[in-house]
């Protein structure tokens, strides 16, 4: 179970993590100063196992990695929103910070709703709400991707079978 | 069926005959490239990976240009993480202060982006080299990585949108940033999401390089994957003692499938803003002309080149800038400097009262070089108006061309070129 943190659309790598903290690369930092710019609140209240929910485009802008990062080390379980920006959603899985579309759940939830997540089938429930969804499950290659712990090791498995 | 340019360039480095939009395939690479703030966490998770030695030495590109020359000791210890695995790894394309240009403006000008290469860069810029002919595109600093450690990275061939620019006629003063922005405004910010971007047509034909690396750039601010323009004599006349390998040039079949097809008349299109917070936000400068400003930025990845630089001086040329704004010019290259001193440009934005910088992304990301104060209004020829980009999180920028951030920055508020110059 996680607690809803709600964001709009488009929200950009530059409202999670501003340009500004760029000069290091150490993930504690990096969470001390996530979505600062959208929400300052964020970073100071938010606790491991809480919820990002968002609209569509999410992650758009930049392809600093610093932004899945600093969400991942905030303690963030998973981020659902309407859609994702492609290097972020790329960025998310080589990092191993899961993410979900379901734009059903977006709408059905608000800040502060309790929700439970079940990565591998999607099903999403709003505790809070007593209502379900079922987000779109990630194509064969993603679930490869996300077994293999990401993109190194998944890469690196490849080299070893070669 | 037959292929478009990016497909065709997505099969050949994937070994196939054919691919199709959806179809995931792993591709090789031509360029890996990578900067000072992406860079470190590629080379922390390169390491992991124990490959020990880069795939290619002569196919990767290191270039500190964000936070460069350091604007601080953790940039300075960043930008030597850059330059320790530069020389450890031997790689050829490694360039420092003094040196180092703007990624986007560097690489094509030291030929080393070329008709269907396949590039991915640890930057979302990294879709510039579109307008060569070229399939370019950005990635995180794990996908670096990796392509850096195996020389390959995988993709999901995308499906493409055509915008067809009909008539070589432009209004004046209108440039590439114009058609994009205008593009942008058209399908939004996610307008082109997962998609490759084409731009065709007289209008295309008829835009300097310059002006084609300008929209290539900003694919990425409709989402797109990639963007992307077959290479013509103007493309050829470019690479002419630049390429420094040969390369195969792609063209679209006739009968290649595209998601959708848009039509413009070039010279309907007006010089266009991006308003505060995003570049989809457009409006024709004349909707908007009037608004005050603190601070005007002429440089960056986006319209950092010489014709930029050029068309600015050409208003600024014999006026000053208006004593209540501060005016930023950034060369996007040190050749693009030296061209510019040597034409008298350099003079003629001194004498305006502008500040010129030696080239880095500085103030576009609100790095160094030209931050905001809370409140503050920047007009610029950058890429995005995102909240906090250039400074304060209330802070605003607004997006235009080289030509009206030139004429605004004599009037202190946005201003079309047109009250500034009589002769235009």
């Amino acid at each position: 179970m996680g607690k809803v943190w709600k964001f709009g659309h488009d929200i950009d790598t530059d409202v999670i993590i501003p340009a500004r903290y760029l000069n290091q690369s150490e993930e504690e930092y990096l969470a001390r100063h996530c979505m600062e710019d959208g929400d300052l609140r964020f970073a100071q209240e938010v606790k491991t196992g809480d919820i990002l929910v968002a609209g569509k485009n999410f992650g758009c802008g930049s392809s600093r990695e610093h932004a899945p990062i600093a969400i991942k080390a905030c303690g963030v379980q998973v981020v659902i929103a309407e859609s994702f920006a492609r290097i972020f959603y790329r960025n998310a899985l080589n990092i191993g910070l899961p993410i979900l579309e379901c734009a059903a759940a977006v709408q059905g939830s608000q800040a502060g709703d309790e929700l439970e997540v079940d990565l591998v089938s999607g099903k999403i429930t709003n505790k809070t709400r007593q209502q379900t969804f079922q987000a779109q499950p990630f194509p064969p290659f993603m679930q490869e991707l996300i077994q293999a712990g990401g993109l190194i090791s998944y890469v690196q498995r490849r080299k070893n079978d070669a | 069926m037959g292929m478009t340019i990016t497909e065709k360039i997505l099969a050949r480095h994937a070994g196939l005959n054919e691919v199709a939009p959806g179809q995931l395939i792993n591709a090789a690479l031509d360029l890996v490239l990578t900067n000072d703030i992406t860079g470190p966490i590629a080379i922390r998770e390169f390491a992991r990976f124990g490959a020990g030695k880069v795939f290619d030495q002569s196919k990767i590109a290191l270039v500190p240009d964000h936070f460069t020359p350091n604007k601080d000791i953790a940039s300075a210890e960043q930008a030597k993480i850059l330059r320790e695995f530069a020389a450890a790894q031997g790689i050829e394309h490694y360039w420092d202060t003094g040196r180092v240009g703007i990624e986007h403006c560097l690489l094509p000008e030291q030929g080393l982006t070329l008709p269907g290469d396949c590039i991915i860069g640890a930057d979302s810029h990294t879709c510039t080299y579109g307008a060569v002919g070229a399939f370019s595109t950005g990635v995180g600093s794990t996908d670096l990585a990796a392509g850096m450690a195996t020389g390959e990275a995988w993709f999901r061939v995308p499906e493409s949108l055509k915008f067809i620019f009909h008539g070589r006629d432009y209004q004046p003063w209108v440039s590439g940033k114009d058609l994009i922005l205008y593009i942008i405004g058209k399908i939004g910010v996610d307008g082109a999401r997962y998609q490759a971007m084409e731009f065709a047509g007289e209008g295309i034909e008829a835009l300097s390089m310059d002006g084609r690396f300008t929209m290539c750039n900003m694919a990425i601010e409709a989402g797109a994957k990639n963007g992307i323009i077959a290479p013509d004599d103007t493309t050829f006349a470019y690479l002419q003692d630049r390429a420094r390998r040969s390369y195969i040039v792609d063209y679209s079949d006739p009968d290649a499938a595209y998601a959708e097809v848009t039509d413009f008349n070039t010279a309907d299109i007006p010089l266009q803003i991006a308003l505060p917070h995003l570049p989809e936000n457009t409006a024709a400068v004349d909707e908007v002309s009037g608004t005050a400003l603190d601070q005007v930025v002429i440089g960056s990845c986006t319209n950092g080149r010489l014709e930029d630089l050029r068309i600015a001086a050409q208003i600024l040329r014999g006026q000053k800038v208006s004593p209540h704004i501060r005016l930023l010019v950034l060369p996007g290259t040190q050749k693009i400097y030296l061209d510019a001193l040597r034409e008298g440009i350099i003079e003629t934005f001194i004498e305006a009262g502008a500040a010129v910088s030696t080239p880095t992304c500085g103030p576009c990301l609100g790095g160094h070089m030209g931050i905001l104060a809370k409140g503050e209004r920047a007009l610029s020829t950058t890429n995005r108006n995102f909240v906090g980009r250039m400074g304060h999180p209330e802070s605003e920028v607004y997006l235009c061309g080289p030509a009206v951030a030139a004429a605004s920055a004599l009037k202190g508020q946005i201003t079309h070129p047109r009250e500034v110059v009589r002769h235009g």
